[in-house]
This record gives structure tokens, C-alpha cells and sequence, in this order.
């Protein structure tokens, strides 16, 4: 699939939270956090677009540190990159939607 | 009053969303789930909806039991391709998939087990039919029920793949 695809809600969001190292359950409180509520990421749905994403490259998994046994994940700059357009084109759908429905 | 209970009971495998809602009905009447053996469910006392229940098709893996512990979920057991986890309810919903893509993902998965296992009967069928014991029928019987298993399946993931088209 060609990277220039919109982003999942999902994804945007792991993404987001991956800026500075975090572990599963914090990407889940991180997004919920986040969107106020309204995403809510679950376990089985996140840990398989970890996985994913991995496995693209945009993020990765940081070794694993002595007495600690939770996988951590950290944004590449390929993620950081994508990340940024998908910004990008929020706004512009964002900026169109308050557009018109203002009647300009 | 005795505080465990076994009660046998048989689910068909496109029956996985009843299966669970029967065990969140039985953890809402205090009952939770403790471990499960093939067509055999170990239910112990709990506090009336303290645990919320949650199933899914699985190949065993260390990495992700862990991973869902990890997020407050507790692992209860596995039966054949099956992870049973459950959560107290007091640490906030229960889901494993938040998405679309990911329920369809879970749905590929048991059909693509189905199919695997409703072939090898088809083909071991068919050759058994050809065999002096003449007991075929029981795998082509087998391959008849898979099948339809695997339609079903198939019924649930059409609906969402129409939803998907408007929403995420």
C-alpha cells in the first residue's frame, strides 16, 4: 500500500504518542488522553498495528532494559515524516470542511 | 453455598460473540470465568460485574499474553486456537478491538484457520471414500460443517467491510 494513504485514527494516534519512548498501556492512556475520551484504543487492535508498524519501519522497538519486561516503541524519522504530511492533510480537509460550511 | 462451579457447554465457532456474552452475563451474575477445558467452562465467585470477559482466536503467544497483562487484562486460559482474558471492571472497559480493520483482521484469521482445516478434511475425505474402512463420510461431514462455518464467518466480515466503506 503506497505510504500517501490516510492514516487511521489508530494509527495517527500511536503515532502521536510515540514522539518520546513509551510502552503499550502508556500509547492507550496517551491517546485516550489525548482525544478527551474519544479514542479509546484496545489491546488486541493496538498490539497488532505495533506490530505493523514495525514492521514498515515508522516506528521501532527499543531494547529491551534489564528488570523491566515492557516492551518499548519509539517514532523513526520515516513515522516522523509521514506523521507530518498526515498533518498537513488534516488541516487542509479540516480547513475546506470549516470553509464551506461557513458559506465563503 | 459452594463458591466454584463447572458447566459444560457447546459453542459453534461463528457463536464466539455468544459464547463471550455469556460469559460477561455469567461474571454479571457472579460468576467469572477461572479456566476452560474443551466444551467445559470453571467459573469461580466474584463479586456481581466485577469482571468483564473477552475471547479471541489466538496462536499462543508468550509476547502478546504478556502484552495484554501488561494493559490490566488477566490471562484465564486457552482452549485449541482461544485465549480467554478477562479485566475488573473498575479498571475501565474491556475491548481488544477498537476498529474496523482489526475486528475484519480477527475474522480473516478464523476463516483462514476454517479453511485450512475444512480442505484437509475435503481431500482426506474424498480419499478415505476410496478406502476399504468406507469412513470418508465422517471427514466429508466435517469438511460440510467447516464450510459453513467458514460462511458464516465470511457473513460477519461482509457487514463490516460495508461499514468500512463509510466509516474507519
Amino acid at each position: 500500500m503506497p505510504d500517501s494513504y490516510a492514516l487511521t485514527e489508530s494509527t495517527y494516534y500511536i503515532l502521536l504518542s510515540l514522539l518520546s519512548p513509551q510502552h503499550g498501556y502508556g500509547i492507550m492512556q496517551q491517546t485516550e488522553e489525548m482525544s478527551r475520551g474519544r479514542v479509546r484504543l484496545a489491546a488486541g487492535t493496538l498490539y497488532g498495528a505495533l506490530n505493523t508498524l514495525c514492521d514498515k519501519g515508522w516506528i521501532i522497538q527499543l531494547p529491551v532494559e534489564d528488570g523491566s519486561r515492557r516492551k518499548e516503541y519509539k517514532l523513526t524519522d520515516k513515522g516522523k515524516a509521514i506523521l507530518t504530511k498526515e498533518v498537513a492533510r488534516l488541516k487542509e480537509l479540516a480547513d475546506n470542511g470549516e470553509r464551506i460550511l461557513k458559506g465563503e | 453455598m459452594e463458591s466454584r462451579k463447572t458447566i459444560r457447554k457447546w459453542f459453534w465457532v461463528w457463536d464466539f460473540e455468544k459464547e463471550e456474552a455469556w460469559l460477561n452475563g455469567m461474571a454479571q451474575n457472579g460468576w467469572v470465568l477461572e479456566s476452560v477445558g474443551f466444551c467445559s467452562y470453571h467459573f469461580v465467585k466474584c463479586e456481581p460485574g466485577e469482571y468483564s470477559m473477552r475471547l479471541e482466536m489466538h496462536p499462543y503467544d508468550e509476547a502478546y499474553v504478556q502484552f495484554m497483562q501488561d494493559t490490566g487484562a488477566e490471562f484465564v486460559g486457552r482452549m485449541m486456537m482461544w485465549i480467554y482474558f478477562r479485566k475488573k471492571t473498575a479498571d475501565g472497559e474491556f475491548d481488544l478491538f477498537s476498529d474496523i480493520d482489526s475486528k475484519i483482521s480477527h475474522l480473516d484469521k478464523i476463516g483462514k484457520l476454517l479453511g485450512i482445516i475444512g480442505g484437509a478434511n475435503l481431500l482426506i475425505g474424498i480419499a478415505n471414500t476410496f478406502s476399504p474402512a468406507r469412513l470418508g463420510w465422517i471427514n466429508l461431514l466435517c469438511a460440510t460443517l467447516l464450510m459453513y462455518s467458514l460462511g458464516r464467518i465470511h457473513g460477519k466480515k461482509e457487514a463490516l467491510e460495508k461499514e468500512r466503506i463509510l466509516h474507519e
